[in-house]
């Protein structure tokens, strides 16, 4: 059982006069075997919140704090947030030249678990699971995110999130892009992780469109930096029929 | 009308500081010393059939030719203010330049496939004045001294079956200078590939003449592997056949001092030369190589990819990249790339791409030219996946290498300069395994 634990999260990007504030104050609580949707209107902040806990330099924590099974995420370095058991799957997956699919997994899965995989085995997990998302093994000897499709890029990033198997993934956006081949097998390849295990997951989205493909326990509105209502999967229907409107606009006022 | 790609100076800039400041917060980008002249590599935009790619008045006419010259005097003695001499450690080169005639050798290890003789030309040869000339004080002594040269051909519609070797290793302990010519000399349809492997201990000015065939496909490979202290200069020139393919992959990595002048020139339409090369300078080295591709001939294209990084107090690297396109070069395509990566403080990365367009008919030109130090981005998604940064920066580096390294095409030969880098950067973690095979 884990649980990912941020209060009253504040962030800003920018420097001194140029610092904005993006996050003005997230309450959030995911447990293992929940999955939990945040959905909101470009520009809200939901990257930012992916990237905040994940531990990207180019946010500043101003005030909050998040926590893993009671440890310190803020505290923790990037790597070591994903060896606690954190994994994101970036909307814009970064290239890497030079550097092959099958030695950043293999280096990745030898970090996250301490030590080198068995080859043996690990051959075959990255068989069974490149498979499972329908990518051609060719694939392997790419150089990570060079020249990939959009699909390709967010198979990819659910491939990792397959092999290193984290406590809680976030998944920034994994649905845009994808047509709907492409939806149904990444989706496929998250439920298999929620299926398996007890894996939490705060799927992040803009569009309701994915979750026809994974079902969230719980429904978050975004709206510019924090959570303006919560409730259950009914609570996508609702946005599927009347977006972000209303949401916005009571932001706004109470803003003024 | 000919364009040109804007120049790329903005690689992303990030301290290279130790693993637990790496994504400190607050820790913002820095920039590493300005490397290069503004003027160099300002974006370029659109170019002028006859203008200089660069900023800077436009000069009226054809530019200047390229002076060359077999008699060492024709030059005078550089002094270090000349263009071609601006950048190289005057001091450290003497040694070459004021070298005396000397029987002294490297000790040559050869591996001949079949359809390849070694031969050697004498001074009179027809074969040595038919080469291209000296281009510079250094190599036109070198021409000079060397006495004749030493010929490696390959025969006519020879397909060689693996690589001519030659280990040309320095003895050390003696500071006479040793004088070289070579010439590899590839037969029409032929296709070969020729890997010199500098190695030891020398003062060593060698010069590199490759002439390929009508429709050859010649790669060659020089791998600068010298032991400190070793100085090294050199002037490297192809002269490609009608449609012929030239492929040139310099690796410098060892030595205090390696200058390399890389000419190609074409004998007729059609050829194509790539020009790779990857240089890796530690504290106090120099490293300096100038390439100069000159389309005289219609339908001809040019590609140059060079990439270099740098550790440690006093590195110092040196690109210049000259491309010129005559007017009787029509239907010429020619991209030049040159990335440095600074991985520390006190290193010094100088880069000089200059693209001259004399004809409007070209299928395309341009030339990029960045300077900087890690990407963060490509840093935090290795990180990301709990890499330690450490491990990430090592990651990133051998792929900046092997990127150009791979096209050796020669395994044996890319595995030992990649485990020779990877020394260089630390051993790195479960990398020194085999590659995972998934297929
Ligand atoms: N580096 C930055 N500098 C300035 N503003 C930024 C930066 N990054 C993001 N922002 C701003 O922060 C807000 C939230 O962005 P983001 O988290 O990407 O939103 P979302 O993912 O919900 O579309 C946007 O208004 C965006 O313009
Ligand atoms: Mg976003």
């Amino acid at each position: 059982m884990s649980v990912l634990e941020i209060r009253d999260l504040h962030v800003s990007v920018g420097e001194g006069d140029d610092a904005k504030e993006i996050l003005r104050g997230v309450d959030l609580t995911v447990r293992s075997g929940e999955t939990h949707a945040i959905m909101g209107p470009n520009g809200s902040g939901k990257s930012t919140l992916a990237y905040s806990i994940a531990g990207h330099p180019k946010y500043t924590i101003t005030g909050g704090t998040v926590t893993l099974d009671g440890e310190d995420v803020l505290e923790m370095s990037v790597d070591e947030r994903a060896r606690a058991g954190l994994f994101l799957a970036m909307q814009y997956p970064v290239e890497v030249p030079g550097v092959s699919v099958s030695n950043f997994l293999r280096t990745a899965a030898t970090a996250i678990k301490g030590e080198a995989p068995k080859l043996r085995t690990w051959v075959k997990d990255v068989k069974t699971e490149m498979s499972g998302l329908e990518m051609d093994p060719a694939f392997a000897e790419r150089n990570v995110n060079e020249g990939f499709s959009g699909g390709e890029k967010k198979r990819h990033e659910i491939l990792q999130m397959r092999l290193l198997k984290p406590k809680i993934a976030i998944l920034d956006e994994t649905d845009s892009g994808l047509d709907v081949d492409a939806l149904r097998i990444v989706s496929e390849g998250v439920n298999r992780s929620r299926e398996e295990g007890d894996i939490g997951v705060l799927l992040i989205t803009h569009y309701t469109r994915i979750l026809r493909y994974i079902k969230p326990d719980f429904v978050h509105v975004f709206v510019n930096g924090k959570v303006v209502e919560e409730g259950g999967s009914e609570l996508a229907d609702k946005l599927e029929n009347e977006g972000y409107a209303s949401y916005v606009k009571t932001a706004e006022v109470a803003q003024a | 009308m000919s364009t040109e790609n804007a120049s790329m100076t903005d690689l992303t800039t990030q301290p290279a500081t130790l693993a637990s400041e790496l994504f400190a917060p607050g820790v913002g980008a820095q920039a590493g010393p300005p490397t290069t002249p503004a003027s160099d590599t300002g974006t370029a935009g659109d170019v002028q059939p006859g203008a200089h790619s660069h900023g800077g008045p436009t000069p009226t006419g054809s530019p200047a030719e390229r002076f060359t010259s077999t008699d060492p005097d024709a030059f005078g003695v550089p002094t270090g203010r000349e263009e071609t001499w601006r950048f190289t450690p005057m001091k450290r080169i003497k040694p070459l330049l004021d070298g005396a005639d000397s029987d002294a050798r490297l000790s040559w290890t050869t591996d001949l496939p079949e359809g390849v003789e070694l031969t050697r030309a004498e001074a009179g040869d027809p074969l040595l004045k038919g080469l291209p000339e000296p281009v510079d004080r250094l190599a036109a002594l070198t021409r000079q001294r060397a006495d004749g040269a030493d010929v490696v051909r390959v025969a006519k519609e020879a397909q060689l079956d693996r690589p001519v070797n030659l280990g040309l290793a320095g003895t050390g302990g003696d500071d006479a200078v040793v004088w070289g010519q070579l010439v590899v000399e590839v037969g029409a349809f032929a296709k070969a590939t020729v890997v010199l492997d500098h190695t030891g201990l020398a003062r060593y000015s060698g010069g590199v003449s490759v002439l390929v065939g009508d429709g050859a496909q010649v790669t060659l490979v020089s791998v600068q592997d010298w032991a400190p202290g070793a100085v090294h200069g050199g002037q490297y020139d192809a002269v490609v056949g009608r449609d012929a393919t030239f492929k040139q992959v310099v690796v410098t990595l060892g030595g205090d001092l390696v200058r390399l002048v890389s000419n190609v020139q074409y004998a007729g339409p059609g050829g194509s030369a790539e020009l790779f090369g990857v240089y890796f300078s530690d504290e106090t080295q120099h490293q300096e190589h100038r390439l100069w591709v000159d389309h005289a001939v219609p339908n001809c294209s040019s590609n140059v990819l060079y990439k270099g990084a740098l550790q440690g107090e006093g590195a110092r690297t040196v690109w210049i990249g000259d491309v010129r396109i005559r007017p009787s070069a029509t239907g010429t395509e020619t991209y030049e790339l040159n990335r440095n990566l600074v991985l520390t403080d006190g290193a010094r990365a100088d880069s000089v791409p200059n693209l001259e367009i004399e004809t409007g008919e070209i299928v395309g030109a341009g030339h990029a030219s960045a300077t900087g130090r890690f990407d963060d981005e490509q840093l935090f998604y290795l990180c990301s996946r709990g890499i330690d940064a450490e491990t990430a920066r090592r990651l990133v580096v051998r792929g900046f290498f092997a990127d150009v390294v791979q096209h050796i095409g020669v395994d044996a030969l890319q595995d030992r300069l990649m485990a020779s880098i990877d020394t260089r950067l630390g051993a790195l973690p479960a990398l020194d395994e085999q590659p995972v095979e998934v297929a």
